[in-house]
């Protein structure tokens, strides 16, 4: 058993589950959004404020908006993993990373709340 | 009657880590029979005796020891089940990509059986044997059957980029074939913590199914099948 901290929940089948479900769950959103927008093409800026206007909406967005970075990170985890060999330049992209994520997910929700 | 021959020409992997500063492919040329079935090994062997100081393991010279894995072409296989007239010239030959060099074609295979050792490829079994042997019915041990086969000789874990990059963490194909081999035998009893020893972020995980390892297993064994299978227990388990 190879220990890891910095994964995201420290177990493999974990991160893998999750990296699938976010997938799908991803995927669901998309398709929602296509769908909807098939039957009530939008225009213009009052047509987006009505969509994310519902608080549903806001709701399903940050639940995917989470999912997606759930989903970044572990990618990105992988892909230092694999990549990056020195300890201390791993740590500060992944440290990077974080923050950029984090960054994303506060402004997101920031967006949809001041609709 | 004279034999029509041909003259093969090979470039060669040469490396000696203690006295050279870099790697060089060398270039070498055979005549053989025109119409042969010669393998590579046996060119190899007359190659070496052109120039002894090339480097390279054999054995069995029929595809059950493992011994000659290498790159042939781009391509990892055993040099003794491969025919000379299946490969396009020049007839390039590396060692096997991803494991320190020794000498020329033969590799460093601690870090290989070192994560081999790790699935503990050996029955487990901690209730009393019984008088004669553990039995096991034909379907069980049909189980088997496409995962005892392997003969460790390397070509797949070093065709994975994922066993490139985490030699040291990621199982790799080979042992994760064997792992699935002792998790699915109906005689071992150890299965959950066989499990639980894979299911970190690395051992098995790591495989991001690229199949290499199932293109160049030269005994045309599927380890990402087991890998998949051993994915779906630890789930089954898991949740």
């Amino acid at each position: 058993m190879v220990s890891n901290v910095t994964s995201y929940s420290g177990n493999g089948l974990r991160d893998w589950l999750a990296q699938r479900l976010s997938a799908v769950v991803m995927v669901a959103y998309v398709v929602l959004l296509a769908v909807y927008f098939a039957m009530h093409p939008v225009a213009e800026q009052t047509s987006w404020q009505q969509l994310f206007g519902h608080v549903w909406m806001k709701i399903i967005t940050v639940i995917v908006l989470l999912n997606l970075v759930v989903h970044a990170w572990i990618g990105i985890w992988t892909i230092f993993t694999d990549y990056i060999k020195p300890m201390w330049l791993r740590v500060c992209l992944e440290l990077a990373v974080i923050l950029v994520l984090a960054g994303y997910l506060v402004w997101g929700i920031d967006i949809l709340w001041s609709v | 009657m004279t034999e029509e021959t041909q003259k093969i020409h090979f470039k060669i992997y040469r490396y000696n880590p203690e006295t050279d500063k870099a790697p060089v492919m060398k270039d070498y040329y055979l005549e053989v029979p025109k119409a042969t079935d010669m393998m590579l090994l046996s060119a190899l062997i007359q190659l070496k005796a052109q120039d002894e100081t090339i480097a390279f393991r054999r054995s069995c010279r029929e595809g059950v020891c493992g011994s000659d894995g290498m790159n042939i072409n781009g391509r990892n296989g055993l040099a003794c089940i491969t025919t000379l007239s299946s490969l396009k010239q020049p007839i390039v030959i590396r060692p096997l990509p991803g494991f320190p060099v020794v000498r020329d074609l033969v590799v460093d295979m601690e870090q290989f059986y070192r994560q081999y050792e790790k699935i503990k490829p050996y029955l487990q079994n901690d209730e009393p044997a019984p008088a004669k042997e553990r039995l096991q019915s034909p379907k069980d041990r049909k189980k088997l059957d496409g995962l005892y086969e392997c003969i460790l000789c390397a070509c797949c874990s070093s065709s994975c980029p994922s066993f490139w990059w985490n030699p040291d963490k990621f199982i790799g194909p080979a042992g994760l074939l064997q792992a699935y081999r002792f998790i699915v035998d109906s005689r071992d009893n150890q299965t959950t913590e066989r499990l639980k020893d894979l299911e970190d972020p690395f051992s098995v995980f790591r495989c991001r199914g690229i199949m290499n390892c199932v293109d160049v297993c030269p005994k045309g064994l599927n380890p990402t099948k087991a890998i998949g299978k051993i994915r779906s227990q630890l789930l089954k388990e898991g949740t």
